[in-house]
């Protein structure tokens, strides 16, 4: 306890209740409004340690083997929330059909914080500069919500509301993320601005071309939350060049400077995806 | 709580606090003071330890979630003095105070054995998870381009 002498008592976030269930069911029993899940820990765990977050209690779920998974499933992939950042970039399956998440995911954090941090987490979490929410969003991936008493679906439109604020309502947890397939030969690009490498992101760009027959165009820092850029993608769904899809998009950030760095990101993603 | 864990291949158990830190538990409670604790809020890499031959941020975990886990911190790796990156460090002075080093080997450390021939800039982003306060990062370039033709990856 606090207080019980010498430096065995150090301790830096407030005091909580710590339960470490086993299966899903017992996870979705106890989470709630002061019963947060603790998944990876990249983001909660510096909050409790300001404490700028003090929950009652944790619910550790990195103890819930159901959640740890990333599969094709028919077409489509299927990653449960548990699934570390390093699982996704290192995934051969992901490289080959999913080539946007692992360049997405190269640029969480670093290898330390990828080794621990959940992709369930990092969309939960809703970190408006976090990557993997992009990415997603560019890939029109559909999230598994879980409570004691249902489950829903939700798209990326539904789910990211307001940085930091997602609709999870308090006793649900995201379980999975349905990843749809992409057209054969589908290509991608994500190119990010860090200040330094690894740091939060000031903006981003995902963008994925099938020419003539898909083309998304995802944005990092131009709002509170992931953002698609329609005009952008029509123009390259229709073999718009890359700078013409890049100022339609950049058309989103703020004028000056925001507008400029996104112009010039969504132009290289672009052409990363083979614009 | 009672916390079960392996450190570098000895088994330690103890009562803990649910809040207590990773780091601060290997520190404080083990005696294990090789480990350095720098921001807490996992930025600077100084509390770098390995969790399943992955490096971790050991300030962003609770002592309790490493419950019947094993841990190698750099004691572990400290034991043997001719380890191709510890000469690597000294021969190329890659450390001034020494207080992020031991953060630094144990990401190195896994890092090599994942890539076999990196290049510099491979090399560069790998220490980006870690600051050195002194910014001796050329000598940490040239001592992980070194222990690089030595170690044989896995």
């Amino acid at each position: 306890m606090a207080g019980d002498g010498g430096v065995g008592a150090a301790v830096k976030p407030a005091a909580f209740e710590y339960s470490v269930p086993d299966t899903l069911e017992e996870a979705l029993e106890l989470i709630g409004a002061e019963s947060r899940p603790l998944a990876g820990g990249q983001s909660l765990v510096p909050l409790l340690n300001f404490r700028l977050a003090r929950p009652a209690r944790l619910v550790d779920v990195n103890r819930i083997p159901e959640l740890a998974y990333l599969r094709k499933d028919g077409a489509a992939l299927r990653i449960g929330a548990l699934t570390r950042q390093v699982a996704l970039e290192r995934s051969p399956l992901v490289a080959a059909e999913w080539p946007l998440l692992r360049e997405a995911t190269r640029n969480v954090g670093h290898a330390q914080i990828r080794s621990r941090g959940t992709v369930g987490g990092s969309v939960a979490h809703a970190d408006p500069t976090a990557e993997l929410p992009v990415a997603f969003t560019a890939l029109d991936a559909r999230f598994h919500l879980r409570s004691s008493s249902g489950a829903r679906t939700l798209g990326s439109e539904e789910l990211f509301r307001w940085p930091y604020t997602t609709a999870l309502a308090p006793d649900e947890m995201l379980v999975e993320i349905e990843v749809p397939p992409l057209p054969q030969g589908a290509r991608a690009g994500f190119v990010e601005h860090a200040r330094t490498h690894g740091d939060f992101a000031v903006a981003g760009a995902a963008v994925v071309l099938a020419p003539g027959r898909y083309a998304a165009v995802a944005l990092l820092g131009a709002g509170p939350k992931p953002l698609r850029a329609e005009q952008a993608e029509s123009a390259l769904l229709e073999g718009a060049p890359a700078r013409e899809v890049a100022a339609l998009a950049a058309e989103l950030a703020g004028g000056g400077y925001p507008r400029a760095l996104m112009a010039d990101l969504v132009r290289r993603a672009a052409e990363e995806a083979g614009a | 709580m009672r916390v079960a864990v392996e450190i570098n291949g000895e088994h330690h158990e103890r009562e803990v606090e649910p809040r207590t830190l990773l780091s601060d538990f290997i520190r404080h409670e083990l005696g294990l003071t090789g480990t350095k604790v720098g921001c807490e809020h996992g930025v600077c890499g100084a509390c770098t330890v390995q969790l399943g031959g992955e490096p971790v941020r050991s300030c962003l975990m609770l002592a309790v979630q490493a419950n019947n886990l094993s841990l190698r911190t750099i004691e572990g790796l400290g034991d043997d003095p001719e380890h191709p990156l510890l000469r690597a460090f000294h021969e190329h002075h890659a450390l001034q105070c020494g207080f992020c080093t031991a953060g630094f080997l144990m990401s190195l450390e896994p890092f090599l054995r994942d890539n076999a021939e990196p290049g510099e800039e491979e090399i560069r982003e790998a220490l980006a998870g870690n600051l050195c306060r002194c910014t001796g990062y050329l000598g940490i370039v040239e001592a992980v381009k070194q222990a690089a033709g030595e170690i044989k990856p896995a």
